[in-house]
């Protein structure tokens, strides 16, 4: 496997960096695509994913209604953000939820790490979060001597391998049964190796059982956050979620900003097209709504409930009409299924939490594009995310936005961060300088006769076209003197 | 200023650049086209079709007979402990004595978790909940846990039994938020349930009883019984 080597967040603006850098993307990409094992796993997963989703939405015309309604329903709900996460906010703390603000991953963990410490607590358990990925929850936690541990069993593996996720909704997505049987054996105590996936998936309930039990807080993530009842919504499959935000005595949930709807029907669609976009099934097998903390008639539940709302970077994506389009997102990963290039390459290559397609253009308001520039131009156009999204964010539309913002000159006032990071003077001279013999008829004439007399002299070896591909070389003839010549 | 403060202001000094006010949700539209005129018992037969379709057991009887399909059940799965909520409706009908006889111990909830956690992890076999309702579209069970049936009942055991009215079973998930206001006020916590846990996280190969309960038996009342 090429597993991208764990490393210790060091900051930037306060925020974690990519775990691997952005310079060292190509080659990446380069040792992805020659790994014919992690190509034939990554694309018999998404063959599988695809043929499921499909499966789910028998009736065009069906799809088509709920796709507009989500779409609605998101973009009504971010056009009111600020106003809803105040109801948000008001709601859940008349609930008895207490509510924090963060604006950087570090902000976050400091709030986080401020309430395992009040508690005391050893022990974390977590159900799934994209957003304590993107923070690098573990490792702060870790630092300051307090374990957390992953409990969604694919998050699981990948936290007993020391690695991280390579798909949004399946982390493990990239190891196969043998890989994850002699895991085990090597790692828990008193396993042998098995490769049934039965017996797997009970060692893990085993251990993690024991662990639920232990934990003084248990972590999540939210999947809708509904304003006007103060109400968190969890999606899954495993019951570890439940677990997580059940048994201990402190659960603790942490979103970003954009995840607030203002109504609670609102989520009955997106919940149901999230499921069927996601992993192809009608209905996950649990939908918790929590709207607070244990009450003095009630027996068990949490004492105490917590939501972290993190900004990191998704404000500046809120103040461009185009890019806020990328706030839309619910997280399905249908994007990646359907992603030639995710399928060939996995989701380590990005060496950004949030792969794909999705990644791509929500990486670079998390990190800047010094970190990510190159990212944008991971794709080939090709639409299919944009086809298959289920709140229809016009992903392609907004890879090409976001190359533009990359090569852009620099801007005193740049309203992203890292903008014009890929500028390169040359390259802009060049393009400059194409632009305008293209458009005077003269100039282009010129230019096209010299070159189709001076074909020789064009080189054997262009930059990184020629590394797979044969050498351009202007054709012997122009077109017009073709059709001279016909007439 | 306060994170808070800035995050707010940040989205509020931006908050003007889309330039018309974004239209309403029309969720009424996307649902009436699939409203259906349909009888109590096909409405049960959609929930059934999709809940088995998730691996959870169904079976279905007369309102007077579900404690004693429910002792019956407890027998034939070897179930030695059920655990319950005893100031329910549901909890006040069933009858020690006729667990007893089939081998299994009754256990009412008292306490709070804290005081049983370690039998609720270790001992039980089952927990036993009545349902709010369900949804016929998906195959969902509706729990709305209560001081009097707490929310691990339906979680930690192995096995577990819900009671469910076939006449509460909505046509959808929409259809029971509206129908039942449940804007107006919820629990702490309310759940949906569709079969017993699972996950898919090896190889794409699904496997049952992952965190939580092994095995989800449904056992649905109707005024018709079984014969329906």
């Amino acid at each position: 496997m090429n597993a991208p080597t764990p490393h210790t967040a060091h900051a930037t603006r306060g925020k974690p960096i990519a775990f691997v850098s952005a310079e060292a993307l190509r080659e990446r990409v380069h040792e992805a695509i020659n790994d014919d094992h992690l190509r034939s796993s990554f694309r018999g997963a998404m063959d599988f994913l695809m043929a499921k989703r499909a499966a789910q939405f028998p009736d065009e015309s069906e799809l088509v209604s709920l796709r507009s309604l989500s779409e609605a329903i998101r973009q009504y709900s971010l056009s009111k953000l600020p106003d809803l996460l105040e109801q948000l906010e008001a709601n859940l703390t008349r609930n008895g939820v207490h509510v924090h603000w963060a604006e950087t991953p570090d902000e976050a963990n400091a709030i986080m790490l401020d309430i395992a410490r009040r508690h005391q607590a050893k022990l974390i358990v977590k159900g799934k979060s994209m957003v304590s990925e993107e923070i690098e929850f573990n490792h702060a936690m870790e630092a300051a001597g307090i374990g957390a541990l992953e409990s969604d069993m694919g998050e699981y593996i990948v936290q007993l391998a020391g690695e991280k996720p390579s798909h949004i909704i399946m982390p493990a997505i990239h190891k196969t049964k043998e890989q994850i049987a002699r895991l085990f054996a090597e790692k828990v105590p008193g396993v042998d190796y098995t490769d049934n996936v039965d017996a797997l998936i009970q060692i893990g309930r085993q251990v993690l059982r024991e662990k639920f039990e232990q934990a003084e807080i248990g972590l999540s993530g939210v999947n809708f956050a509904v304003a006007e009842t103060g109400t968190l919504c969890l999606v899954e499959n495993e019951g570890n979620g439940r677990m997580c935000t059940t048994v201990p005595k402190v659960h603790i949930a942490i979103t970003g900003i954009e995840k607030v709807v203002e109504k609670l029907e609102h989520v009955a669609p997106l919940y149901s097209i999230l499921t069927r976009s996601a992993t192809g099934q009608a209905v996950s097998t649990y939908f918790n709504l929590i709207s607070g903390p244990r009450k003095a008639d009630e027996k068990d539940g949490p004492q105490e409930v917590h939501l972290v709302l993190l900004d990191n970077g998704r404000s500046q994506a809120y103040a461009d009409e185009q890019l806020r389009k990328t706030l839309q997102c619910i997280r399905c990963g249908a994007c990646m299924n359907h992603c030639p290039v995710y399928t060939r390459i996995g989701g380590h290559a990005y060496g950004t939490t949030y792969p794909g397609p999705i990644g791509k253009i929500v990486s670079p308001h998390m990190m800047g594009l010094e970190q990510t520039h190159l990212l944008p131009t991971l794709s080939t156009l090709c639409g299919a995310c944009g086809e298959v999204c289920p709140v229809k964010i016009p992903i392609p539309e907004l890879l090409v936005r976001l190359r533009g913002e990359a090569q852009s000159a620099p801007h005193p006032h740049p309203a992203m961060v890292g903008q014009g990071a890929g500028y390169r003077p040359l390259v802009s001279f060049v393009w400059r300088l194409w632009a305008r013999i293209y458009a005077q008829p003269g100039a282009y004439r010129a230019f096209t006769w010299l070159a189709s007399r001076f074909r020789a002299l064009t080189p054997s070896r262009q930059s990184g076209w020629t590394v797979a591909r044969t050498p351009l070389k202007p054709a012997p003839k122009r077109l017009r003197d073709m059709v001279r010549e016909r007439v | 200023m306060s994170a808070r403060d800035r995050i707010l202001a940040k989205l509020r000094a931006n908050a003007p650049q889309i330039p018309l006010p974004v239209p309403t949700p029309q969720l009424d539209a996307h649902y009436a086209a699939r409203d259906r005129q349909e009888s109590t018992l096909d409405r049960l037969a959609r929930f059934r079709t999709g809940i088995e379709s998730f691996h959870a057991d169904v079976h279905v009887t007369l309102e007077e007979s579900w404690p004693e399909l429910l002792a019956r059940l407890c027998a034939e799965k070897g179930v030695s402990s059920l655990l319950y909520g005893a100031a329910t409706p549901a909890g006040q009908r069933l009858d020690a004595a006729a667990f007893a006889a089939n081998g299994t111990a009754l256990r009412p909830w008292a306490g709070q978790v804290e005081d049983i956690k370690a039998d609720l992890f270790h001992k039980v076999d089952a927990g036993f909940t009545q349902a709010r309702g369900a949804i016929a579209e998906t195959g969902t069970l509706i729990l709305w846990p209560s001081p009097a049936e707490p929310r691990t009942l339906s979680l930690v055991p192995p096995i577990h039994f819900v009671l469910l009215d076939a006449a509460t079973i909505h046509p959808t998930f929409f259809d029971a938020l509206r129908a039942e206001n449940w804007a107006g006020g919820l629990p702490t916590n309310a759940l949906l349930v569709s079969g017993p846990s699972k996950t898919a996280d090896i190889q794409q190969t699904l496997a049952y009883g992952a965190h939580g309960p092994k095995e989800l038996i449904v056992l649905v009342t109707t005024r018709e019984g079984a014969a329906q």
